[in-house]
């Protein structure tokens, strides 16, 4: 089992309320899969997302991941457990504006520490890949969205992760350049990679092989296909 | 990340922001500009004193009369009178002692010099030949042999003073009247200015025993001794001491000082000087390192989902940490830096502007003012650096 999430409860305090976003799930994901994660905004499936990528603790429950429970990890463990094995991609991007495409793919190199020729290499071959080659020198102000988040996922799979999490990663992009961003997604996935994506859009959502349903911090439905 | 890479990632980030840098960095270079503009104008006040004291002579001892108590001065010294007299005859005992290279006694009084039909109130120097090698100064024109007497009635005048006296420059071998006595112009000095508050060039020196005569004094002012060496300073100081003591029926009313220990504390309240200027200055350095402080943290919060960003890439707070340190410690170089050339530019504009005054920075000055901006900048950033690796990340990335 690639991911396994037993009992996982997050409370959040806000003021004197407490807020359960996540309300005693149980979820296991195998290596490979393709998985949505839909629902309503506050059904929780964001806050999935980031105990998944390790970004959050639950409060309560267990999570393991290639068999470890990361949530006992140190700070530093943990640190290189996003780094190696989890890649991030968000709905808006989160490129470093003064750095260019090839700069912004070079930052896990740079956080693992590679040498300057290594990290020179695999950016090129990365942005091959991805089709950016001619836009490795301009920064993200210069690029269009779908090619912002084409950057966006060279970077989050430049370390090989073995899981890929994308938060809405069309959700700013039009229907063409979305489709584009699913496209490059699914060819990772035939690659080998886990793909979760968490998103409101149904085409995109229905996409994937397992659809996962939440509402108020539970699993209602999870169907594979 | 290795140390190269973030260095090389956080120089990056601070030319990127090229006007907040500039800020800093012009903060910063003031703070170490004024260190160093300040501690050369203390060092230069400094050398200037040490200057005119050499101007007086070199491995000088000078004894006078009374001794200096500790308690309540030495009263003898403002009433002209002390309990034993310090006489010619004390100061010729002084020639046998070992260590002395040579010695002058000197008096001095004020008197009214008349001659080419012009009349000045002067400072008469009463002395013998020997002083003018310990004081350094020369004779332009004649010579001047007086010994501790009988002498002929011979007058040395000043520069300034011949001139004025005697416009034509004839004043050699002129007949002057100082007071109710009568003297032959002997030689004229060299013209050496100002050393000390005292102008050589407006003075006249007179054999000893004639100063005596016309003073009504039989006590000599000051005894000046030149010591061999430097090393025979000490030695001798103790000699003269001991010998006159023993003159004087064991009493020791006579108090000897050398030019060394005057100038060592002269030099040591220069230099304290020095320190304190050094010490408000580094008062602008402070607040420059608050600026950087209030700049940094402004720049925390500018790039929150930056930094929920790299975490998410897998940075530690290590990592985060050290960005942004290493960003203050770029902007602390470049700041100290221009700082410095800011500084050195200042100074010689000072030694341009006041060419009596030697501002030269003291040598430390530099380094002090480097190694200050540099600690003032990682303080500065410590607090902002901490937060920003603190920082949750869901809720950094949540911020656009």
């Amino acid at each position: 089992m690639m991911i396994s999430l037993s009992n996982i409860s997050r409370i959040f305090i806000m003021g004197d309320q407490e807020v359960r976003a996540l309300n005693h799930i149980n979820l296991n994901i195998t290596a490979g899969e393709y998985l949505s994660v839909m629902g309503p905004s506050g059904s929780g499936k964001s806050t999935l997302l980031n105990i998944i990528g390790i970004l959050d603790r639950p409060t309560s429950g267990t999570y393991l991941l290639e068999k470890r429970d990361v949530t006992a990890l140190s700070e530093v463990e943990q640190a290189k457990v996003r780094r190696e094995r989890i890649g991030f991609i968000f709905q808006s991007f989160h490129l470093v504006p003064r750095l260019t495409a090839a700069e912004n793919i070079e930052l896990p190199l740079i956080l693992e520490g590679l040498s300057l020729q290594e990290r020179k290499a695999r950016v090129a071959a990365v942005l091959e890949e991805t089709d950016l080659t001619d836009r490795a020198s301009h920064r993200p102000a210069e690029l269009s969205g779908g090619q912002r988040q084409r950057v966006a996922i060279a970077r989050a799979t430049i370390l090989k992760p073995a899981v890929l999490l994308a938060d809405e990663p069309t959700g700013n992009l039009d229907h063409k350049t979305g489709a584009e961003v699913v496209a490059l997604l699914e060819k990772l996935h035939h690659g080998g990679t886990t793909v979760i994506v968490v998103t409101h859009d149904r085409e995109l959502g229905g996409r994937a092989h397992r659809k996962v349903q939440m509402r108020d911090g539970e699993i209602i439905e999870d169907k594979s296909t | 990340m290795t140390i190269k890479d973030a260095l090389r990632l956080s120089f990056h980030t601070v030319v990127s922001y090229r006007l907040r840098a500039l800020l800093i960095l012009l903060a910063m270079a003031l703070g170490v500009a004024a260190v160093v503009v300040l501690t050369s104008l203390g060092e230069g006040a400094r050398r200037f004193v040490v200057g005119q004291f050499s101007s007086l002579g070199t491995n000088l001892v000078i004894v006078f009369p009374g001794r200096a108590e500790t308690t309540g001065g030495f009263p003898g010294s403002l009433i002209g009178e002390t309990p034993r007299d310090l006489t010619l005859d004390d100061a010729a005992s002084l020639a046998t002692i070992h260590g002395v290279r040579r010695y002058a006694p000197l008096n001095v009084g004020a008197s009214e010099l008349s001659g080419g039909g012009r009349l000045r109130e002067i400072t008469v120097l009463g002395s013998t030949a020997d002083f003018f090698q310990i004081r350094h100064m020369s004779l332009a024109q004649g010579r001047f042999t007086a010994d501790s007497g009988p002498n002929p009635a011979e007058i040395v005048l000043g520069t300034a003073l011949a001139r004025e006296l005697f416009p034509l420059g004839n004043a050699l071998g002129q007949r002057v009247r100082l007071g109710d006595r009568r003297f032959r112009v002997a030689g004229i000095l060299v013209p050496q200015g100002e050393s000390m508050g005292f102008n050589t060039d407006e003075i006249a020196i007179i054999p000893v025993d004639h100063a005596q005569a016309l003073f009504n004094t039989q006590s000599l002012f000051r005894i000046l001794i030149e010591a061999e060496n430097r090393a025979a300073i000490e030695p001798t100081k103790a000699a003269v001491r001991k010998a006159l003591t023993l003159r004087h029926d064991g009493e020791e009313d006579v108090t000897v000082i050398t030019q060394d220990a005057v100038l060592a504390t002269f030099d040591r309240i220069l230099s304290a000087l020095t320190f304190a200027v050094a010490g408000i200055a580094a008062i602008s350095l402070a607040v420059a390192g608050i600026l950087v402080m209030n700049v940094m943290l402004v720049a925390v919060s500018q790039r929150t989902s930056e930094i929920g960003l790299l975490k998410a890439l897998g940075a530690t707070r290590q990592d985060i940490k050290r960005l942004f340190l290493m960003e203050t410690l770029w902007l602390s170089l470049a700041g100290a830096a221009a700082g410095m050339a800011l500084g050195y530019a200042g100074a010689m504009l000072l030694r341009l502007a006041y060419p009596q005054l030697p501002a030269y920075p003291p040598h430390w000055a530099g380094l002090a003012a480097i190694v200050t901006a540099f600690v003032t900048g990682i303080i500065a950033s410590l607090m902002p650096a901490s937060r920003a690796s603190k920082l949750d990340p869901v809720l950094a990335l949540s911020r656009k």
